[in-house]
């Protein structure tokens, strides 16, 4: 039965890929189509408040011109609106202000897609700031990563300047994507069970006359989003571990598939603007692939479960049970932890701190390679770049000028996928040393030894891969950690996607090289191979010696 | 904001003024009319799960939420698993103790000792260990059908009630898979004891 429902889940996934790909394809292609009947009065209507009239096509530069100055607005307003919460209406449980450092962190994390919670939803957060920030910028973050994959994808595969214009992409991404399906999850979710108010905590005389406190708000709203658009905030402290967030297997299934279709039917959307649907599914096979690895590890290592636990002389045999729920027991919880640390969602439906060495070690490797279907955008865009990559490495081999898509790769689009891949180990791996030299930085760790390290590692790569998951034991809401993290979700963000949009730009001026016989194919089954290939030897040859120290080590020495 | 203008070109010499203007509408359109719209549509659809999905006694009276555990220190109730925030649910979460944390077996073997010391008839190894484990949420409702029945002997002890009647009891509150499926059979202790309580009286 457990591997069953996890063989369901993939199944339906894949079954969604086609529909969805094409759909958003629809969005983004900007040929007039069915959807425009649709959406197009309340799109024309938007485009008129916000003085967008010509829509007029951007080169990258100005693209990314865009977004980021969107961006910037977006995080001086929340910054305010955190600050001064407080003051402001639809605070019922009558919160206070937020801490300078730990507001700098809060906005920077959900600007970035991230959604690293250094506070806790209950205690830290009126309902204004619930909505106004936190479910705002999930929308607004998500639109803007997959605005940018669209331009990149475009850029990748058109000619001529312009990559699209960021204000419509970001506007249908909300209105044709976002808007309508996160108000259906929604509602199917409150269906389930899962609570959406306004009304204060809940206070209840318990069966056995104690009084308990229930907090609660406007949930099922955030949970639709924060999935969908891969955001993974949870509105309580232990996030969709939280029976109002997850209340049932139902919700957890209909979860982990909100987080992950979009970012899997993303490369079939490629494989449109292509005009080559195989090179899409090559990508989603690269992906696919690494995927299943990583799950069948988290399962096996759950399942097996704690050897300390398991000698203790109780009944074990259900598996690692430690910061899990009863109700999705070991399949659901590795299953959403697989795809959590695939889709950088960073929600988590049980706790990652708990969990045994090697299934901790799988959303470890799955952020440090960032490429197994990726967040909001980024995936697709990293995982093009190791295409590139390894279309490169082939070609070299070979003695061949390289070619991805009809187009010569060159020196400078080489120089700057250096650059993008170099920046990931470097922001993980620099602070998470400076961590260990300090006292700031070790004084968090709450698991000595061995797990210590992870703890710290995990923090700063879910924080560069823009995830958002912690190993929670950490004590991190301290300045030194709310402003190292702070940057390093910055950094994680934006310089590869600048970078990439460059590439983009600069692939989409060069002249087509006609296809011929000796062209190096690049979507059938032995690129998909070279392109897992490409992945594991550059995250190996980065990351191995850092997992080696937390995870492994631990695993070798837990008796 | 000086270098926009700049590196703008007269063409797009709007950019600016654009990202102000979207960014504001989102911030309307998503952080304010989209969670209102969606409490709105919930309360009048599903009111009572939009509120808490909340559970009253055979007198009437609201006892807590059934999504949301209790804990419970009577042993002639059902016991639910560990919860480091005994079971307050104005927060969340529980003491992330890492596999190879010495507080994890500290907790761990003091579990399993009171355990024995209030269940002399069953022996440890059918002990399953979501009972002596924390949940993830630190509010787990549920436990295992296994670890419902394994309490019944004691319960048994203290109230009187047969051990037939109490194993008919955990099997009408045994929840089955999702669509028969998905999850794990699970028991929901508030509801088991709420009925149990009931029995009792």
């Amino acid at each position: 039965m457990d591997i069953l429902q996890l063989v369901i889940v993939i199944a339906v996934l894949i079954l969604l890929v086609k529909p969805l790909g094409t759909y958003v394809y629809q969005v983004f292609a900007n040929e007039p189509s069915r959807l425009d009947r649709l959406y197009g009065g309340t799109e024309r209507l938007i485009f008129r408040m916000i003085g967008l009239k010509q829509r007029a096509g951007m080169s990258w530069k100005v693209y990314a011109l865009s977004f980021v100055a969107t961006n910037i607005i977006l995080v001086v307003l929340s910054y305010i609106i955190l600050s001064l919460q407080f003051a402001l209406p639809l605070n019922p449980n009558a919160i206070g202000g937020m801490e300078p450092t730990l507001t700098f962190n809060t906005v920077i994390s959900f600007m970035t897609n991230t959604n690293l919670q250094h506070y806790s939803g209950e205690s830290s957060l009126s309902y204004l700031s619930q909505m106004a920030v936190i479910m705002m910028m999930m929308f607004t973050s998500a639109a803007t990563g997959f605005s940018v994959a669209i331009a990149f994808i475009r850029g990748v595969t058109g000619k001529g300047k312009s990559v699209g214009n960021f204000f419509e992409d970001f506007v249908k991404a909300n209105t044709r994507i976002f808007l309508p399906v996160s108000f259906v999850i929604m509602l199917v979710l409150v269906a389930l069970q899962v609570p959406q108010t306004l009304d204060p905590t809940l206070t209840v005389k318990t069966l056995e006359g104690a009084v308990q406190q229930i907090a609660i708000g406007p949930v099922a709203s955030l949970e639709a989003i924060k999935h969908l658009g891969t955001n993974g905030g949870g509105f309580f402290g232990a996030n969709s571990a939280h029976p109002f967030e997850n209340p049932s297997p139902l919700t957890n299934v209909i979860e982990i598939l909100s987080m992950w279709a979009l970012p899997a039917a993303l490369p079939y959307t490629f494989g449109l603007f292509a005009k080559n649907k195989k090179q899409g599914w090559v990508i989603f096979s690269a992906m696919m692939c690494l995927f299943l690895v990583f799950l069948t590890v988290a399962f096996a290592s759950e399942k097996v479960g704690n050897p300390a636990m398991n000698a203790l002389g109780i009944d074990a045999a259900q598996g690692s049970m430690e910061g899990k729920e009863v109700r999705f027991g070991i399949a659901q919880s590795a299953l959403f932890t697989t795809v959590t640390a695939a889709a950088t969602t960073g929600s988590v439906n049980n706790m990652h701190d708990t969990l045994t060495p090697l299934g901790g070690m799988v959303p470890l490797a799955e952020m440090m390679l960032n490429v197994v279907f990726g967040g909001k955008g980024v995936g697709i865009i990293n995982m093009l770049m190791y295409a590139i990559l390894a279309v490169f490495i082939c070609g070299l081999m070979v003695g061949r000028t390289p070619e991805f898509l009809q187009r010569k790769i060159e020196p400078r689009e080489m120089k700057l996928i250096a650059i993008a891949i170099l920046t990931h180990p470097i922001i993980i791996l620099i602070p998470t040393a400076i961590a260990f030299m300090t006292d700031a930085g070790q004084g968090a760790i709450s698991n000595a030894g061995y797990h210590g390290i992870s703890q710290v590692l995990y923090e700063f790569t879910s924080s560069a891969a823009n995830n958002g998951s912690g190993f929670e034991g950490l004590s991190d809401n301290t300045p030194f950690w709310n402003i190292s993290t702070g940057l390093v979700m910055l950094l994680g963000r934006y310089v590869s996607m600048i970078v990439m949009l460059a590439v983009a730009g600069s692939l989409m001026e060069k002249q087509p090289v006609p296809e011929t016989l000796g062209t190096f194919r690049t979507d059938n089954k032995l690129f998909t191979v070279l392109l897992i290939g490409t992945v594991l030897l550059i995250g190996a040859l980065t990351f191995l010696p850092t997992v080696v120290l937390g995870p492994v080590a631990e695993y070798l020495t837990l008796r | 904001m000086d270098d926009l203008s700049k590196t703008s070109s007269p063409k797009d010499s709007s950019l600016l003024s654009v990202s102000i203007r979207i960014s504001i509408l989102f911030m309307i359109i998503c952080g304010i009319i989209y969670p209102l719209a969606s409490t709105g549509a919930a309360q009048l659809l599903f009111p009572s799960h939009a509120n808490g999905s909340l559970l009253k006694d055979s007198s009437g009276q609201i006892v807590g939420s059934e999504l949301i555990g209790q804990s419970f220190e009577d042993p002639s109730l059902f016991q639910g698993r560990v919860s480091s925030i005994a079971y307050n649910a104005a927060a969340s979460g529980s003491n992330n103790y890492g596999p190879s944390n010495p507080a994890l077996m500290e907790r761990t073997e003091a579990s399993i000792k009171e355990w024995k010391a209030n269940n002399p008839d069953v022996s440890i190894d059918r002990l399953p260990i979501d009972l002596v484990t924390n949940s993830g949420s630190g509010l787990d409702p549920h436990i295992t059908v296994q670890a419902a029945n394994i309490q019944i002997p004691r319960i048994s002890k203290l109230t009187g009630l047969s051990s037939a009647v109490l194993q008919d009891l955990v099997k009408e509150h045994t929840e089955g898979r999702d669509l028969a499926i998905f999850g794990e059979e699970r028991v929901n202790v508030l509801m088991l004891n709420t009925a149990l309580a009931a029995l009792h009286k």
